[in-house]
């Protein structure tokens, strides 16, 4: 199937803020990549598809119990900001 | 240290290990001739992104304590064991060869290191891999790219390359990689070297930076197959922090290692071969199943028509897994971070310095093959694909012990060949993403060289949980192969 991307839109879903320059090399690239996943239309048949485990088992539930987790100072030495044991970041909308 | 035979860092970990506790060497001489060793070839291989010197001679210290007092704690004890640099390390610095990572430093061990340092392993350092382990060559590392050791002109395979190098060339007796469509056992192919792949579920994927979750594997790299079923033996086990972690009863890798193959059904996949398969490799593929045949197995021929499609469903599933366990990279928690006005103009900023070309192309791939509107043609159709996989190789396995096929179809090719044709490079897994897609064991043996030195690897696969018997076939195709050669590095102190 003739594969059409609007590669601008895919980019804004996957948070990538890329020039026109690298958005039209990369959608050259994945038409030619679709092309050829499209042969997966060729599959003969409908199998059945289940949880895609091989060992087919059910989920796992662990014990509903507190237990100790990461110390929370050695997690947020690694963030570019904090304050007063939370991360920071920017407005999530755009401020009047 | 006189009294062995060769080098310390040519051993194996058997050999090594039976040193250890013979008096002839000791933890501490082991590491220093693998660092040595290091310290000689890095400047061509690039294999490490990070020794950890002080951290391994510590352990290693620890280990000639211990093993002294006669507190052995198995196989691994004392042994230097590289990892890939996508393993979470609590306090060494872990990077997935992404810039988007440069400079982390995890605050956990991912279970598999904690299971290496239990077992006494000496943890020397982390290996170079295709950015997030995206790749077949090591060219995608953000750190630049590893070299084969048998031909420094040529790529070493990858994602996992760096492991390879390393093991090939003795700057660890082994190593631990991660296999999402090949990762392990390509590299291992291309380097000379064992590499395996275990049933999904079996070793836990807590702490290894995720790619696409429903195919990853972490195994080892080894210089014979006793190594790889030790090593694995060590890792693997029920873990509740992997929700995918297998509870149930696991083999026994080593029973058979001895058994020999008589009376075995060997399956040769048929869709494995023609075009695009060096004769090199065809060649001593076939000289191999002659002398299984010669060693009592049947031989037989195998057809599995749905793995022509596989590589088309592999690259739906696994750049689908990779957009979304990626977004996790937002620049907010840890890594690398790009101011913005708003928090998504700091996400999209961040991520598109962040991320290399391969990993922005996957992503970009995955986000479209889940988006409104192509997810049932694309990812859906991907899943009955893999469903349809997984049946036949289910009914492969009602007439055949094991299957056979070359591990690539080619031997390692020239450094920059295939880096801009994505295309091209995917090719290069077409034997060994089908496992992934399925969640079965294989691995990757040494078995030659061809006309230019370049090695060969040999592919035995195994339904899942299958190991015991994928390892009794391993064991005699190593046996038939002797497989002795080893990289003639021109040695430059780096």
């Amino acid at each position: 199937m003739p594969v059409e991307i609007d590669i601008a839109h895919v980019a804004r879903l996957a948070r990538l803020d890329l020039s026109e320059e690298e958005l039209e090399g990369y959608k050259s690239q994945l038409g030619a990549i679709l092309d050829h996943a499209a042969k997966v239309q060729s599959l003969q048949g409908d199998p059945e598809v289940e949880a895609s485990h091989p060992l087919r088992f059910e989920n796992a539930y662990r014990p509903d119990e507190t237990r100790p987790s990461l110390d929370r100072d050695e997690v947020l030495a690694q963030a570019p900001e904090t304050r007063d044991g939370y991360f920071v970041a920017p407005p999530a909308m755009e401020l009047e | 240290m006189s009294e062995l035979p060769g080098d310390l860092h040519d051993l194996t970990i058997v050999a090594a290990g039976a040193a250890l506790r013979s008096g002839e060497t000791t933890a501490v001489e082991l590491l220093d001739a693998v660092l040595d060793r290091a310290h000689r070839t890095e400047a061509q291989l690039h294999a490490y992104l990070t020794l950890d010197r002080v951290g391994a001679r510590e352990a290693a210290e620890t280990a000639d304590v211990e093993l002294a007092a006669g507190s052995d704690r198995g196989p691994l004890h004392g042994i230097p064991i590289a990892l890939k640099d996508n393993m979470c390390t609590r306090g060494v610095e872990t990077t997935a060869a992404s810039q988007i990572l440069a400079g982390y430093v995890p605050p956990y061990d991912a279970t598999v290191v904690t299971r290496l340092r239990r077992a006494g392993a000496v943890l020397v350092g982390k290996t170079n891999l295709d950015e997030f382990a995206m790749g077949s060559s090591t060219e995608n590392s953000a750190y630049g790219p590893s070299f084969n050791p048998w031909d420094i002109s040529r790529v070493p395979g990858g994602s996992s390359g760096g492991s390879a190098a390393a093991v090939a060339v003795g700057s660890a007796l082994g190593a631990l990689g991660s296999d999402t469509g090949g990762s392990i056992r390509q590299p291992a192919s291309l380097s000379g070297v064992v590499g395996l792949k275990p049933t999904y579920g079996t070793v836990s994927r807590y702490g290894l930076i995720a790619f696409a979750s429903s195919l990853d594997q972490i195994g080892p790299l080894s210089r014979s197959i006793a190594d790889a079923a030790l090593t694995l033996e060590a890792i693997w086990g029920h873990d509740p922090l992997d929700a995918t972690s297998y509870a149930g009863v696991y083999p026994d890798p080593t029973a058979d290692l001895d058994e020999g193959v008589q009376g075995l059904r060997i399956g040769v996949v048929s869709e494995f071969a023609g075009e695009g398969y060096e004769p090199a490799v065809e060649e001593k593929m076939a000289a191999i199943l002659d002398d299984l045949s010669g060693s009592g197995a049947e031989i037989v021929e195998v057809s599995l028509p749905t793995v022509d499609i596989a590589l088309s469903a592999y690259y739906l599933v696994a750049p689908a897994e990779a957009s979304s366990n990626l977004a996790r990279f937002d620049g907010i928690r840890y890594g690398l971070r790009l101011e913005g006005a708003t928090t998504e103009e700091l996400m999209a900023r961040t991520r598109a310095e962040g991320f290399g070309p391969e990993v922005t192309r996957r992503i970009l791939l995955g986000t479209y093959a889940l988006s409104a509107g192509y997810y049932d043609a694309f990812y859906g159709q991907a899943q009955r694909v893999r469903a349809a996989l997984r049946d036949e190789f289910e009914a492969a396995y009602q007439k055949v012990d094991v299957l056979v096929s070359p591990t690539s179809p080619t031997v390692a090719f020239p450094a920059g060949e295939k880096v801009d044709d994505p295309l091209s490079m995917y090719l290069t897994d077409i034997c060994t993403n089908p496992l992934n897609l399925v969640g079965h064991p294989g691995i990757s043996v040494p078995v030659g060289v061809d006309d230019q030195k370049l090695p060969i690897g040999f592919q035995v696969m195994a339904p899942a949980l299958g190991e015991r018997v994928m390892f009794r076939v391993a064991a005699e195709v190593e046996r038939l192969a002797e497989f002795s050669a080893r990289p003639l590095l021109e040695e430059v102190a780096g």
